[in-house]
């Protein structure tokens, strides 16, 4: 892993229990796996929580932008030096909600990105407000009675936008996850991977998973491949977050 | 890096152009091969024809959802090792603020231009302006420097779209031309040299991207995919780029260089002209197309015998403060006509130890000469 590491790491900043780390942890693992060379790779990352991931830690170049701006920055990038291999790693609040609109562009243009959304179902470093993926209900500090509305399917989302691999996993499927990375890493075209990442700090504590463990045991129990849906009633559906490989296509038209 | 006598892409001699084509064809010059953009009045001129242009040259044109993407495009290229620039107006330009913040902070080379309109808000979209100069140095939040200049005629369309992005490139800062509607949309044959002077960014392997000792406080700054494992963040930072968002003295530090490195060079960036100021007791500071305006009644007074003169301002950010001082100790009066309620009126008080009167008109139309006349004979 040393190599993958920038030299003077020596720690994350995330809190105990933050899924952040692991997903941190799958995506060097699947860089490593597919023998990428890191001096070749750029991450771009917003502002958040997520947004640190890359930033300082990752051993390759590293764009820390502004908040919402990340695929537009890395638009940018990309187009200039179509060499690099471009993985772009932010948060929901930051790749969906005030970036949303350069999210559905870059899906729209088919940019050969490798977005990895670390959805926490909120504004974690900012103090657990309410994001456009909060579930309908979840209590944030903006939203003191649940929130009253819908949040988005990002996959959905992008996929619609024109995205060409979309895949959707929780940090508690680690090996699912490493693979869907991998395969996003040699997808030629718009990958986007919606990983769900526990913040106990900001989200578990006002939604009754007081323990990191508890929202660890909550996604295990939630996450269901979509393979397992077939059969289930409504009910059994309700409380489930469907997981898997949502789209994996081939272009057959030139784009970078 | 400098390298002179660099032959241009564009045919030499003389070419009849609008000021938005001969701006475009002054970033061509100048080693552009990166445009991102969004359209809007009365800037277009110069995307359609970067369009045009960088297809033929094998560059990268991108016309981006809004004006923040397009910005950030630009500043993601510029990292990539592209010189690269947009355009834009008003509304766009207010939206690009955050952005170029980060580009000063960041210390990315970037070319802004500014086709003022009459503002504020959406205002009169085909009218002239100028009154995004304030918006220009004050924009983003923070302290921070930024270049901007101001062409009066197509010829500096081209040489001062060229001299921003030596400029940039020189001191890693964003740099702006600030042209207005009238400039922009004007029509006159200009004289595009043979041989020409280029910047380019330094580089150094190894190098600190965001720290020097060097004299000028301009550290190297090397691109993506050149094997350095940049460290790039708009938070503050040391020379490697680490985050340094809780340590007094980083901040301090930081803040202070980037600042500084433009301040220290105002001699060799800031650029205006005399006309007929020797024997001036009435002085007119003017830049942009008012600057003509202003020039064509200084002549038609100086006929008259009376002792008025010109000072123009080909740049207005560092401010000109010397030359502008150093005039306010010589005439008993400066007038400032503008198309603006006294943006640069109000800087003019700041250093001139005279009267200054402002001349500000705010009504969509370029100051006519009657205008200035008249107030320049009630004294
Ligand atoms: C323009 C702007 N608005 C607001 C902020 C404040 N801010 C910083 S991070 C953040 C939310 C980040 O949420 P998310 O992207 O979900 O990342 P997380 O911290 O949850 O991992 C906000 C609102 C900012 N930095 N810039
Ligand atoms: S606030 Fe939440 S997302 Fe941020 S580090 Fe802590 S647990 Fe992780
Ligand atoms: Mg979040």
């Amino acid at each position: 892993m040393e190599k993958y590491i920038r030299p003077g790491v020596k720690t994350t900043p995330f809190c105990p229990g933050c899924g952040h780390g692991i997903l941190m942890n799958a995506i060097l693992r699947a860089i490593d796996e597919s023998k990428m060379d890191m001096k070749k790779m750029l991450f771009v990352s917003g502002i958040g929580c997520a947004a640190w991931i890359p930033s300082p830690h990752f051993n390759g170049d590293t764009l820390h932008t502004l908040h919402g701006r990340a695929l537009a920055f890395a638009t940018g990038a990309k187009l200039y030096n179509p060499d690099l291999c471009v993985m772009v790693i932010s948060g929901d609040g930051d790749l969906s909600s005030i970036g949303g609109n350069h999210l559905i562009h870059a899906a729209r243009r088919d940019i050969d990105f490798k977005v990895i959304c670390a959805n926490n179902l909120i504004y974690g470093m900012t103090g657990g407000q309410v994001a456009s993926t909060t579930p309908k209900g979840s209590k944030t500090t903006t939203t003191v009675e649940g929130s009253p509305y819908r949040p988005f399917d990002l996959c959905k989302l992008v996929e619609a936008a024109g995205a060409t691999y979309v895949a959707r996993y929780a940090v508690t499927q680690p090996v699912a996850l490493i693979n869907s990375i991998k395969k996003a890493l040699l997808h030629k075209g718009f990958s986007f991977i919606e990983v769900l990442s526990p913040c106990p700090t900001q989200f578990g504590r006002r939604n009754l998973l007081d323990r990191p463990e508890e929202m660890i045991q909550d996604l295990i129990r939630r996450c269901i491949l979509q393979e397992e849906v077939r059969g289930l009633s409504e009910e059994e559906m309700a409380e489930r977050i469907i997981t898997g490989e949502f789209l994996t296509c081939q272009r057959s038209y030139r784009c970078v | 890096m400098r390298s002179t006598g660099l032959k241009t892409t564009f045919p030499k001699g003389l070419h009849y152009l609008s000021g938005n084509e001969a701006a475009a064809e002054g970033a061509i010059a100048a080693g552009c091969r990166f445009y991102a953009g969004y359209p809007i009045t009365p800037s277009s001129e110069i995307m359609e024809r970067m369009a045009l242009r960088l297809s033929e040259l094998r560059g990268v044109f991108i016309q981006m959802e809004d004006e923040i993407s397009s910005i950030c495009a630009v500043i993601g290229a510029s990292w990539a090792g592209a010189k690269a620039m947009t355009a834009t107006s008003g509304p766009g330009f207010s939206l690009m603020q955050e952005s170029i913040g980060y580009a000063a902070f960041t210390e990315t080379p970037c070319v802004i231009i500014d086709v003022q309109r009459a503002g504020p808000c959406t205002g009169q979209a085909t009218k002239v302006g100028s009154g995004d100069i304030m918006q220009a140095r004050w924009g983003s939040h923070g302290d921070y420097q930024v270049i901007a200049l101001s062409p009066w005629s197509v010829q500096e369309m081209y040489d001062l779209t060229l001299r921003a992005f030596n400029l940039s490139e020189r001191y890693r800062v964003p740099a702006m031309v600030m042209a207005d509607e009238a400039v922009g949309h004007l029509r006159e044959t200009i004289r595009i040299p043979e041989k020409i002077e280029i910047w380019d960014r330094k580089k150094e392997k190894g190098g600190a991207p965001f720290g020097t000792d060097e004299e000028d406080g301009v550290p190297p700054m090397p691109a993506f995919g050149e094997g350095e494992r940049l460290l790039v963040t708009g938070s503050t930072h040391d020379a490697f780029g680490f985050r340094r968002t809780d340590d007094p003295e980083a901040h301090a530090k930081l803040v202070e260089r980037i600042n500084q490195k433009i301040l220290k060079s105002t001699r060799v960036i800031v650029e205006t002209e005399d006309y007929f100021l020797e024997d001036s007791d009435t002085a007119l500071i003017a830049y942009g197309f008012t600057a003509r305006t202003s020039l064509y009644v200084v002549k038609r007074l100086r006929k008259e015998g009376a002792r008025v003169g010109l000072l123009r301002l080909k740049t207005l950010w560092p401010f000109p403060e010397e030359a502008v001082a150093e005039l306010g100790r010589r005439v008993k009066r400066i007038f400032v006509p503008e198309m603006n309620q006294g943006q640069v009126a109000g800087e003019v008080k700041k250093y001139a130890r005279c009267d200054v009167i402002s001349l500000g008109q705010t009504n969509g139309e370029v100051i006519q000469p009657g205008t200035i006349l008249e107030a320049l004979t009630k004294i």
